[in-house]
């Protein structure tokens, strides 16, 4: 059960590719991205110079669309937001039941099983939760993630121009989780003819319930590039369960200056 | 094998005894820890209940972070090894400039609780002192984690830091006080002067 707070998501829109894009472009980006990772773990930041400029790019993208649609989407009442975040949660779950089962996760998967079963039945194709409410909570996941339960390491930091922050692995995730969505199978006419759009809405939507903290982050910090990237690879190493770098840090440590002298 | 792990161990010991005679008194106990977190989410908690206007909780909140915080170590911290060179003018006036910014900001995040509620879940000891994990529930949203990091090698048990769904205070200060710094020249003065106050 993981939190979507502000800090986590970047609240940056998932555009969707045209279907005839998909495999061709997959196949050229996987084995780019891939071969990437390979080189070895980057602690560094190799495509910064370019990284910044896309930064600025979704910057703009956020004040010109995203921001504003946020605003909008959190001055209407909650009885019109949840039947859509509802309903873009619902849809996703197959792929989260996919990735969990790719992971080994039986129990995850499992849990997104009947949350699926339960919401696009009694939950009026997805529209109400009635599995929140009987206590099954999603188990959020990915093909990002599912990438790193396999040992692939995470790459260099990304900026992917409309997708935000990612790194080579969890970019890789995001192609290979749109070609892989099981829902055109699995889900109702309904499902796959709105989902994409619920989606987008539902972005708009937690664009506008962490409306504050988001901005803050983008158009009050000092180096609004440097906090992102902080802020998007500490909640990812979260998200995964890993152990973050640095999450010991110690302010007392042996380069410790007492500041209480200064006081005096 | 053994015996250079044993010397190796042994020097090992040698060379940290001096630290570990003084760990007894670094060392912030678990409930100390857990009880100074219980107070300050019991604070929180009762801004949130008390129906005060928005203004007056903003400034309830940063008198809470204030007290429970340890602000001149994260001042310190933020302004890395500058403050080795700043004058001992230069580093008070940064801790003060520091104290009112960083109390209103993450005050404000506070506010974020109001119609919610923080609960302590449990204390461990880590590397660098005690963490205390809580979970913030709120409205409409799923529960999420936060944990707070206390030591009381201020001469006090305070937090030190906090690491919201694995996003950490410290890390993100330092990185925010560096770019500031970085955009004028160095220059602590014009630091102190640009810190946001509002």
């Amino acid at each position: 059960m993981r939190g979507e707070t502000a800090l986590g998501k970047s609240g940056y829109p998932v555009v969707k590719l045209p279907a005839t894009l998909r495999l061709s472009g997959l196949m050229l980006a996987t084995a780019a991205a891939l071969s990437a990772c390979a080189r070895g773990p980057n602690s560094d930041d190799p495509f910064e110079a370019t990284n910044r400029r896309v930064h600025d790019f979704n910057t703009e993208l956020d004040r010109a669309f995203l921001r504003p649609a946020g605003q909008l989407a959190a001055a209407m009442p909650p009885v019109v937001r949840e039947p859509v975040s509802n309903f873009a949660d619902n849809v996703a779950l197959p792929g989260m039941v996919l990735n969990g089962l790719l992971q080994g996760n039986v129990a995850g998967a499992a849990t997104n099983t009947f949350r699926f079963l339960i919401n696009s039945t009694w939950g009026l194709l997805g529209i109400a939760d009635p599995a929140g409410d009987m206590g099954l909570a999603a188990q959020d996941t990915d093909f990002g993630e599912t990438l790193a339960v396999w040992g692939v390491p995470a790459g260099a930091y990304l900026e992917l121009p409309g997708f935000g922050p990612s790194t080579q692995r969890d970019a890789v995730g995001e192609l290979v989780d749109f070609v892989i969505d099981p829902l055109d199978r699995l889900g109702q006419q309904a499902m796959t003819d709105y989902g994409t759009l619920a989606r987008v809405a539902d972005i708009a939507i937690k664009r506008g319930t962490f409306g504050d903290t988001l901005d803050s982050i983008l158009y009050e910090s000092a180096d609004s590039y440097a906090q992102t990237r902080l802020i998007y690879l500490q909640n990812r190493q979260f998200d995964l369960g890993q152990a973050a770098d640095d999450a010991y840090v110690d302010p007392y440590g042996d380069t410790y200056i007492d500041p209480y002298e200064a006081q005096q | 094998m053994t015996l250079s792990l044993n010397r190796r161990a042994l020097l090992g010991s040698a060379l940290l005894s001096p630290f570990l005679a003084a760990l007894p008194a670094w060392a912030v106990q678990l409930d100390v820890a857990r009880t100074l977190v219980d107070g300050l989410v019991a604070d929180v908690n009762a801004v949130i209940a008390s129906g005060r206007s928005e203004g007056q909780m903003l400034s309830d909140f940063e008198g809470i972070f204030d007290r429970y915080a340890d602000v001149p170590t994260i001042a310190r911290y933020a302004l890395g090894n500058d403050a080795r060179t700043a004058s001992e003018a230069q580093l008070r006036g940064f801790t003060a400039a520091f104290r009112t910014y960083i109390a209103r900001k993450y005050g404000r995040r506070f506010r974020e609780f109001i119609g919610g509620q923080i609960v302590v879940v449990q204390a461990r000891d880590v590397p660098n002192g005690v963490e205390v994990e809580t979970t913030a529930i709120l409205q409409g949203q799923s529960p999420f984690r936060v944990d707070f990091q206390v030591s009381d090698r201020s001469g006090r048990a305070a937090f030190f830091n906090i690491i919201i769904e694995g996003v950490n205070m410290l890390l993100s200060e330092r990185t925010e006080v560096q770019a500031m710094l970085d955009a004028r020249g160095r220059n602590i003065d014009r630091l102190i002067a640009d810190l946001p106050q509002g």
